[in-house]
């Protein structure tokens, strides 16, 4: 069986029409003011899912998780909780708990007091309490901190504090606000793995907003590409990146080429196009709705083009070029080539064996190849 | 730093410090002096201070000073920070930029002209100059300042810790008691020092509002002196500046203490 990408989803309610929605938002909008952060959105989040909302700063990504918290009301559209309308209800009696891009933890309570705020709150008794902030503080390895106040604990520790704090009530849905944002890279690395497992042994909804796709893609089930308020493409990981919905989001997710030119022809699965200075370019399984004479963009991720000294042999799609630039990067090559009519090309290559065959320098004349079903034809 | 000491920043460092503080040790000095003369030394002696505990008057204004400072300072402490909340937290009501303007006018405003209005609203009223008056005065004089100490604070505050404490589950005032006063208490507790303070030393308007059996230990000071300065003024001066003294460097040393544990804590986390 092919799919897109490279991991086999067992979990996939969204496929599933009978599934039942967890979360829902129908034609939510928020204003302040004049501006408008959420623009009539409809959003669909199901039971045990991790949920990402990827968006540049500003895009209202934020917003919608507040919305979901209860910090800000929707001025128009409605927003469900396992089938209850959320309006009206204040953020202390929500079944959802958040965890805060700053972290939020209250300075003058130490780790464990800062773990039972929540617990003590909804009047949970006094050796239940303590039984629970055990268990949590085990949870993110944090045991022999739990006297400690928050100004003597690192990033990564607080980060933790954090965490266990907001699962510690055992909340129907996780918010995360840039979770891993005030970390550093390596530890960053670390953390989303450890989110991921947290989720799976939970068994909770997350739903995360962050800014970094790298971070959306590993963790998440399914993204939300939001940008101005509106969503651009709601799938998986795989889905956005190798199927992605408009010109947008194929250039917000990773590196991309686009080329722009006509559809010559349109069959079942293969589309022609005619491109850049006159080439053609057959595109299988990608073409999407476009009709044959409709302008529209190809777009193709860099590692799906070859690049090579001599046309190959078998190649459907080959464009000739020049070396542009070259970059060695250790687990891959980078290589700008400049083709014939001018347009700079970015390719790939990942360094599979430690000699190379056809070693490329700069001014090198090139051949670009790759095959019908490696990019998509978009709208333009 | 540069560590040398030249003549000029010696001569310079002398004559700055006895210009703040030459009068002051003078002061101190003569409290001690046996003699009934101001200005003449005429050897050590506790007596004045001796004197002191016996003369009533003084004492008497002593304990209304204290009284008046506790109640102004603390009712000027809750009304200021209520300001000062009201006006950090709330930014989009109208006429905002008035009342900010209108609560931190008084720091700016002649104490006369305080004093002369508040005399005339009580008299206005018909409300008989006394303790509650000069109170009241106090309260008026010494809010803007707790406002303005407490509004700082604010201004840096987290809202996430609030929204923290309500997301898991506490309704907005135990957000506001366990959550918001504890971390703001700091800033509160410096404006009623100041507030007590400000209420401690003032003349002018107690002077203005304040009335029979209500004499503040400042205008029993200006008064006797009009009559004459007697070491034991000298005396009940030194104790004040002592009283003030201490708690600047109890404050202070506090302040150290906490700065020094902060950066050991921080030392701590780094290490992990």
């Amino acid at each position: 069986m092919k799919s897109l990408g490279s991991i086999r989803r067992d979990f996939a309610p969204w496929n599933d029409p009978n599934a039942k929605p967890y979360i829902q938002f129908e034609n939510v909008t928020k204003k302040f003011g004049d501006f408008t952060a959420v623009n009539n959105l409809s959003l669909t989040i199901f039971e045990r899912e991790f949920f990402a909302l990827l968006g540049a700063s500003g895009c209202g990504k934020s917003t919608l998780l507040r919305m979901l918290a209860g910090f800000e009301e929707p001025t128009a559209g409605r927003i469900l909780l396992d089938g209850q309308d959320l309006r009206g209800i204040p953020p202390y009696r929500r079944p959802v708990n958040m965890m805060f891009q700053s972290y939020a933890l209250f300075p003058h309570m130490t780790v464990e007091k800062n773990i039972a705020f929540g617990l003590k709150q909804e009047g949970m008794p006094g050796p239940d309490i303590e039984k629970r902030v055990a268990e949590m503080l085990k949870l993110v390895k944090l045991e022999q901190f739990a006297k400690r106040k928050p100004h003597q604990l690192s990033g990564g520790q607080r980060q933790r504090v954090a965490l266990a704090r907001s699962v510690a009530k055992r909340p129907k849905v996780l918010l995360l606000d840039e979770p891993l944002g005030a970390l550093d890279k390596k530890l960053r690395e670390e953390t989303q793995f450890e989110l991921m497992d947290l989720q799976q042994n939970l068994g909770l909804t997350f739903v995360v907003v962050t800014h970094d796709q790298e971070e959306a893609m590993t963790m998440a089930d399914r993204i939300a590409i939001i940008d101005k308020g509106e969503v651009m493409q709601v799938a998986t990981p795989a889905e956005v990146y190798e199927a992605p919905a408009s010109r947008f989001v194929a250039h917000f997710v990773g590196n991309v080429n686009m080329f722009e030119g006509k559809v010559a022809e349109r069959s079942a699965n293969t589309t022609r196009i005619t491109g850049p200075s006159g080439a053609q370019i057959v595109v299988e399984n990608g073409g999407g709705a476009a009709a044959a004479n409709a302008d529209i963009v190809f777009a193709i991720r860099p590692e799906k083009i070859k690049v090579s000294s001599k046309k190959p042999a078998d190649a459907v799609n080959a464009l000739e070029g020049e070396v542009y630039d070259v970059a060695y990067l250790g687990d891959m090559t980078v290589y700008h080539i400049r083709l014939d009519d001018g347009q700079i090309i970015r390719a790939s290559a990942l360094n599979a064996a430690r000699v190379t065959e056809d070693p490329l320098t700069w001014n090198d004349r090139a051949w670009v190849s790759f095959r019908p079903d490696a990019g998509v034809v978009l709208a333009r | 730093m540069n560590a040398t000491w030249s003549r000029f920043n010696v001569t310079s460092i002398v004559l700055g410090f006895a210009f703040l503080y030459l009068p002051i040790v003078l002061l101190i000095v003569f409290s001690f002096n046996e003699s009934k003369l101001v200005t003449v030394w005429g050897g050590f002696s506790t007596k004045w201070y001796v004197s002191l505990f016996h003369n009533q008057g003084l004492m008497d204004a002593t304990w209304v000073t204290a009284r008046v400072g506790v109640i102004s300072a603390t009712v000027a402490t809750v009304l200021g920070t209520l300001a000062a909340l009201t006006l950090t937290r709330y930014t989009r009501f109208r006429g905002r930029v008035l009342f900010s303007g209108m609560v931190f006018a008084p720091l700016v405003m002649p104490e006369v002209i305080t004093g002369l209005s508040l005399l005339l609203l009580f008299v206005a009223v018909g409300l008989d100059r006394g303790f509650l008056t000069v109170t009241l005065a106090h309260i008026t004089l010494t809010m803007c300042f707790v406002a303005v100490v407490v509004q700082s604070r604010l201004v840096s505050f987290d809202r996430s810790l609030e929204e923290a404490a309500m997301d898991l589950g506490a309704t907005p005032v135990k957000t506001f008691f366990q959550i918001t006063l504890p971390v703001i208490l700091p800033a509160i507790v410096s404006g009623w020092m100041l507030a007590f303070t400000l209420s401690l030393d003032d003349l002018v308007i107690a002077s203005f509002t304040s009335g029979p059996g209500a004499t503040t230990l400042p205008m029993k000071i200006y008064s006797q002196v009009r009559l004459g300065v007697t070491p034991e003024i000298n005396a009940a001066c030194t104790i004040l500046i002592a009283v003030v003294a201490v708690g600047v460097i109890i404050a202070s040393i506090a302040n150290k203490r906490r700065e020094v544990q902060r950066q050991l804590d921080e030392q701590t986390a780094q290490r992990g």
